[in-house]
């Protein structure tokens, strides 16, 4: 399932909620699965992968265990595929605003689209907090937000006869230079140097309509925002041989995404210097039935290793079972020998 | 080791030994030297470790690299001097370094 136009009013029932798809949530998917728990993984990217697949899905990872390289991609799709016969409910694109404890001890969480998840047991996986757009820190930027600075397109429809100023060398940067053209007024693409991060086609539609004359393509940066009562009229810029201000009415910032503790800070639970300190037998952080893994927690002799996150999603699985069920106990078993467990994963 | 001074926007000054191999980055990280966040923890993949070295320095500092330029397109307020203090390794002919830190990291 996976709620993304509508704000959708409804709940999801779950045993574990998961808190964050990055390696550690996608991997607990499977440990609890292997204990018959299942599972529902919230994260406020809109694809599961959290770092791996948003900040260096190119970039090779060499120290998991018995795969000597492989991308951040590669390694998000594999584990999805892993947990894949435990069917997970996945909800992308909602970030957790809310966590209660009810009555008989389990928990509801709220996201910011207003989802509901009920859950007998909450796994924190959520790396190094939500990702948010980041914020250049121009001066008075506030004064423009949600205004006439955005960092998201909802509606292409909101920029039509609009004068466009684009800022950034990404591929967001890029292809909404090309999505928006057609309908804007003007649109003027700027970034510090001539060189573009994106794909090579990307950059090369972007070429097209400057060489067409469509869009206004300027080397520099912003240094200062003019305008009143939040309507932008031209962005100061700093650039060898452009010019000292463009004029424009909305601003489109593409400077990445940034990671925010967020909500996590305000559901009791005790945080050090932005993480979550746990017990390493179980991963229980102070809460009852919270659990924390992955490069959020913090313990003696932490090492933030994705290959130390599976570790800890081993132990936290096998804690949560008992915790779920006191009185039932696990019989070890191993995943090359045991029929059941064959069974389970579908290769029986 | 290598003594390294990190130059705050107010100009206030820290001198630190850092050793040979180190980063900037975590030199300062471990430190608690303000302004440096480092966000990914020094996997060049955030740009919230930018420096500005100083131009004295550039010459031994050296070039960032590719991949370097392009997450410093994530930093704000880049010049002529910017590096991500991630990149930069201690080495014994940095002994002496000033990198002044930015007003804010982007």
């Amino acid at each position: 399932m996976t709620p993304d136009s509508a704000d959708p009013i409804e709940t999801v029932s779950t045993d574990v909620a998961i808190i964050g798809a990055g390696p550690a949530g996608l991997f607990a998917v499977f440990e609890l699965g292997l204990l018959d728990l299942k599972c529902c993984l919230i994260d406020i990217l809109d694809k599961p992968g959290g770092q791996c697949a948003e900040l260096y899905p190119e970039k090779p990872i060499y120290d998991i265990p018995g795969l000597p390289q492989i991308s951040g991609q590669d390694l998000a799709d594999q584990l999805v595929q892993q947990g894949a016969p435990f069917e997970p409910e996945m909800i992308f694109g909602h970030m957790v605003s809310e966590l209660e404890r009810l009555e008989d001890k389990t928990f509801r969480l709220t996201t910011d689209r207003g989802l509901k998840v009920e859950a007998k047991v909450i796994v924190v996986a959520a790396g190094g907090g939500s990702f948010q757009p980041k914020r250049p820190p121009i001066p008075d930027l506030e004064e423009f937000e949600e205004k006439s600075i955005f960092f998201a397109v909802r509606r292409i429809e909101d920029f039509r006869d609009r004068n466009i100023l684009i800022v950034g060398g990404g591929d967001s940067a890029l292809d909404w230079t090309v999505a928006l053209e057609p309908v804007a007024k003007s649109v003027t693409l700027l970034h510090r140097r001539p060189d573009f991060r994106g794909t090579p086609d990307s950059v090369n539609k972007m070429r097209a309509l400057v060489d067409a004359g469509k869009v206004n393509l300027v080397i520099g940066q912003v240094t200062g925002l003019n305008g009143e009562n939040g309507q932008l009229s031209s962005a100061g810029i700093r650039s060898e041989d452009g010019p000292p201000e463009i004029a424009c009415d909305a601003m489109l910032p593409f400077f990445g995404l940034t990671m925010k503790l967020g909500p996590v800070s305000d559901w009791g639970l005790n945080i050090v210097d932005k993480h979550i300190p746990v017990d390493t037998e179980t991963f229980q952080t102070n809460q009852p039935g919270i659990f924390a893994v992955g490069d959020i927690n913090i313990y003696p002799g932490k090492l933030k290793l994705i290959l130390c996150g599976f570790h800890e999603v081993a132990l936290m699985s096998h804690a949560v079972h008992k915790h779920i069920y006191p009185d039932r106990v696990i019989k070890m078993q191993y995943s090359t020998t045991s029929k059941d467990l064959k069974k389970k994963l579908g290769v029986a | 080791m290598a003594k390294i001074t990190y130059v705050q926007p107010d100009g206030s000054k820290q001198t630190i030994e850092g050793e040979i191999d180190a980063t900037v980055m975590e030199v300062a990280v471990k430190n608690q030297v303000a302004g440096i966040d480092a966000d990914c923890g020094g996997a060049c993949a955030c740009a919230t470790c930018h420096v500005y070295v100083a131009e004295d320095w550039i010459s031994v500092t050296g070039a960032p690299s590719e991949m370097e330029e392009d997450m410093l397109d994530f930093a704000y307020d880049i010049r002529e001097t910017s590096r991500l203090s991630c990149q930069l390794k201690i080495k014994d002919e940095l002994d002496g370094l000033n990198v002044h830190i930015p007003e804010q990291q982007g």
